[in-house]
């Protein structure tokens, strides 16, 4: 039987196991989404851009671990989509997008909503593919989910130009792929884990640092059996949260710019760095060239361009973290003697004394504005027994959360890590909640990033998606703000938001439910009312305008030397530097 | 330092932006490159060549291995390689330097591919420093223009059975 290329299409992505399609429409789709719109096994989620198609694709496979699936027109929405490609590329999410292309005899031609939209994304995708005939296109299709979702996964792009959608051949979908040149390393060197082991049982002052990658290759109960039984603490990467229980005692939390005092003290003055499925980011590494200087380095990743990029390692592992933590294990299980826990004492009560002298704190006045910590704080005890999926945006509310909100279960974390994408964070948790309708889906929100994809309210309210957005109004670009503060002598360009708009009356514009909640002592039962709705909402928060986020080390700083709170003078400077902005407001509003 | 890479790569549109794209995206220098099908045409050969320190040139031969079109990547610094260039090189030739052009044309074996009454065509094929020591002799003649292949290179096979190999680097993910 001869069938369409748009019939191909929905035919290879049933075999691939697709049941949520993210998309928008334009010409040269039409006849793609034609023929979805006239069946039932995989459902279209109508976005309102295509970045928010983008990001909901990557919610979803960031939760499910499935590759997400968008699918946009040419053009503008090639050009609209490429940010969540790119975010997801630095990211390592298995995504594929398709876009639709002008004639095969046009491009090239300028046409009508031509882009290249090959050239467009090659910087920012795993791989990409131009269909130029309908007997590739399920061979494509095959490879494209195969490249996403193996390896260290990614982004793949489909450039599927219309007349390649509306020709006929007849169907066979592959069983296997093969690609000369795509074949991902998965065991580790037996004799390099070895070694590792080795360094393992003779440290005196080991630490796990561990990244997305435990996440993506599912080896979280391995790490925690190698953290317990050699007494390890860990320190997670922002993209790793939730890859060990957060709450855990062997946990530091978070390491890195914005990362717990213990975490950051521990790595700098360890023997030994195990970095599992990590990439040694700068926001990590502080100075590379006084990173834990006292440390040999073993490194596991799948990629081996992240290992020696920035930072020597001495015991490098090419493989699967998974499979190379199963292997580790075995062979400590076997080989390990003498009592770890007693070799380990001295460097715990290092470890302890650090985590008493600064711990996380904040102080939440009875009487005076929430702090932003404080709602975080309290949305993490009132939900953690729900083990919600909790996704954010960028900023410092994102780096809150990643301190207070101690996730227990990997694939609960949506955050947009390396491209920090500032309105990520709602469409992802759609994505998410589209994956689990009966999950509770907490999105944490920032006033300034949630207004680059508010938008997608109207979807989340059309697809009856319940995700619980809390936005922490500081009415400003808080990050920028506290940047300002610290290295711009407090002058806030382009930094303060005003108080625009008001969010409980957008969410019901859109037909959401908008929630306001002003006092300390209306926080728990705010967030209790918001749970209780079964429909999507909108929480605005007002928050302490000038709370900033610590510990900081300063870009290009050192790990063990962070900023621990405000500098004396910050207070007066803030408020000269609010006073000038909102005159400036009056004059806006006057004139 | 300088390494000569040699890398092969499938023979489908949009591989050779990728490699391109991967130098430029990550500021690695390419002082040349040069490219074509090789035996099985499913495949094209490119030598390129570029500089870098330990650790960068580490970095250019695994991202390069990345690159899913790229099939095998060799450097051929690891061993002995035969290396070889070509110029086509346009020189003016007054009436009385033509004899001085074919002189030198003659000391370096390079052939006279085309004349006119002011210009002698003169194609070189050498390693880099013969080429480039042709030009530095033609040039007080006048060069009208100048085209060169980029180096190629192809590693030596060993005279002994147990002299070392150029290693193809592991290709991963
Ligand atoms: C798309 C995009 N543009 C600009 C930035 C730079 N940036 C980083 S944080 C930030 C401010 C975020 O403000 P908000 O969302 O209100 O969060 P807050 O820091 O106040 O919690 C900006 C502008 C970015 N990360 N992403």
């Amino acid at each position: 039987m001869q069938l369409s290329g748009a019939e191909i299409f929905v035919e290879s992505l049933k075999r691939e196991g697709v049941k949520i399609i993210f998309g928008l429409p334009g010409g040269v789709v039409l006849k793609i989404f034609d023929v979805l719109h006239q069946q039932k096994d995989i459902q279209l989620i109508l976005t309102r851009h295509e970045q928010g198609a983008g990001h909901m694709a990557e919610g979803y496979a960031k939760a499910t671990g499935r590759p997400g699936v968008a699918l946009i027109t040419s053009g503008p929405g090639m050009t609209n989509v490429i940010t969540a490609l790119a975010d997801a590329y630095m990211d390592s999410v298995p995504i594929v997008c398709f876009s639709g292309q002008v004639p095969t005899a046009l491009i090239g031609n300028d046409a009508f909503q031509e882009a290249d939209n090959v050239g467009l994304s090659r910087p920012c995708t795993k791989y990409n593919f131009l269909v130029k005939d309908v007997n590739d296109l399920a061979q494509t299709i095959k490879e494209a989910f195969y490249i996403a979702s193996t390896g260290r996964p990614g982004p793949v792009l489909v450039d599927i130009p219309k007349d390649v959608s509306m020709n006929k051949t007849s169907f066979k979908y592959p069983d296997s792929v093969y690609i000369r040149g795509y074949n991902p390393t998965y065991e580790g060197s037996k004799w390099k884990i070895k070694q590792a082991a080795e360094a393992i049982m003779k440290s005196r002052r080991p630490i796990l640092y561990v990244g997305g990658g435990v996440i993506f290759s599912g080896a979280s109960e391995e790490l925690r059996e190698l953290a317990e039984m050699s007494h390890i603490p860990v320190d997670m990467t922002l993209m790793a949260l939730g890859a060990f229980p957060g709450d855990h005692p062997l946990s530091l939390g978070m390491l890195g710019m914005h990362g717990t005092y213990a975490a950051n003290m521990a790595i700098h003055y360890s023997d030994l760095v195990i970095a599992v499925g990590a990439r040694f980011d700068d926001r990590v590494t502080g100075k590379v060239s006084e990173f834990c200087p006292h440390a040999k380095i073993i490194h596991i990743d799948i990629d081996p361009t992240s290992i020696r990029k920035n930072i020597h390692v001495d015991i490098p592992i090419v493989g699967d973290c998974k499979r190379v933590l199963r292997e580790l294990n075995n062979v400590l299980r076997t080989t390990v003697n003498g009592d770890q826990k007693e070799l380990r004492k001295p460097w715990w009560d290092q470890i302890n004394a650090w985590k008493a002298e600064h711990p996380l704190r904040y102080e939440q006045p009875a009487d005076g504005r929430i702090k932003p910590q404080y709602l975080i704080d309290r949305l993490y005890h009132l939900t953690k027994d729900r083990d919600p999926i909790v996704a954010t945006d960028v900023g410092q509310h994102q780096m809150w959360t990643a301190q207070f909100f101690k996730l227990t279960s990997p694939r609960t974390w949506l955050t947009s890590g390396g491209l920090g994408t500032m309105g990520f964070g709602f469409p992802a948790a759609l994505g998410a909640q589209a994956a689990f309708r009966n999950r509770l889906v907490l999105c944490i929100a920032g006033d300034g990033s949630i207004q680059m994809n508010s938008q997608e309210l109207a979807t989340a309210v059309v697809e009856k998606l319940p995700v619980k957005v809390f936005i922490i109004s500081n009415q400003f670009h808080g990050m920028v703000r506290q940047w300002q503060d610290l290295f711009y002598e407090g002058r806030y360009a382009a930094s303060y938001l005003h108080q625009f708009p008001d969010f409980v009356k957008l969410a019901e514009a859109y037909g959401a439910v908008g929630l306001r909640i002003q006092t300390p002592n209306e926080v728990d039962d705010g967030i209790r009312e918001a749970l209780s709705i079964d429909r999507p909402v909108f929480v605005d928060v007002p928050v302490d305008q000038f709370e900033n986020c610590y510990p900081m080390i300063p870009a290009g700083g050192c790990n063990h030397e962070m900023l621990l709170q405000d500098p004396p003078e910050l207070r007066e400077r803030q408020a000269v530097g609010l006073k000038s902005q909102q005159e400036g407001k009056d004059r806006i509003l006057t004139a | 330092m300088e390494h000569i890479i040699s890398v092969t790569l499938e023979n489908k549109s949009g591989a050779l932006s990728r490699v391109a794209g991967l130098f430029s995206g990550r500021g690695f220098n390419i002082e040349s490159l040069s490219v074509a099908p090789t035996l099985d045409p499913s495949m094209s050969m490119m030598t390129l060549v570029t500089s870098g320190d330990d650790r960068i040139i580490e970095q250019i031969l695994k991202q390069l291995n990345k690159v899913i079109d790229v099939i095998k990547v060799v450097d051929l610094n690891e061993s002995d390689f035969v290396e070889r260039e070509t110029a086509l090189i346009k020189v003016h030739t007054k009436p009385e330097d033509r004899a001085e052009a074919l002189r030198i044309a003659d000391i370096f074996r390079a052939n006279v591919v085309d004349s006119s009454p002011t210009s002698y065509t003169i194609e070189v094929t050498g390693d880099v420093k013969k080429v480039e020591a042709i030009i530095q002799l033609l040039q007080p003649l006048g060069i009208k223009e100048l085209v060169r292949t980029g180096r190629i290179a192809i590693a030596r096979e060993p005279v002994r059975a147990a002299s070392s190999h150029a290693r193809p680097v592991a290709k991963a993910t």
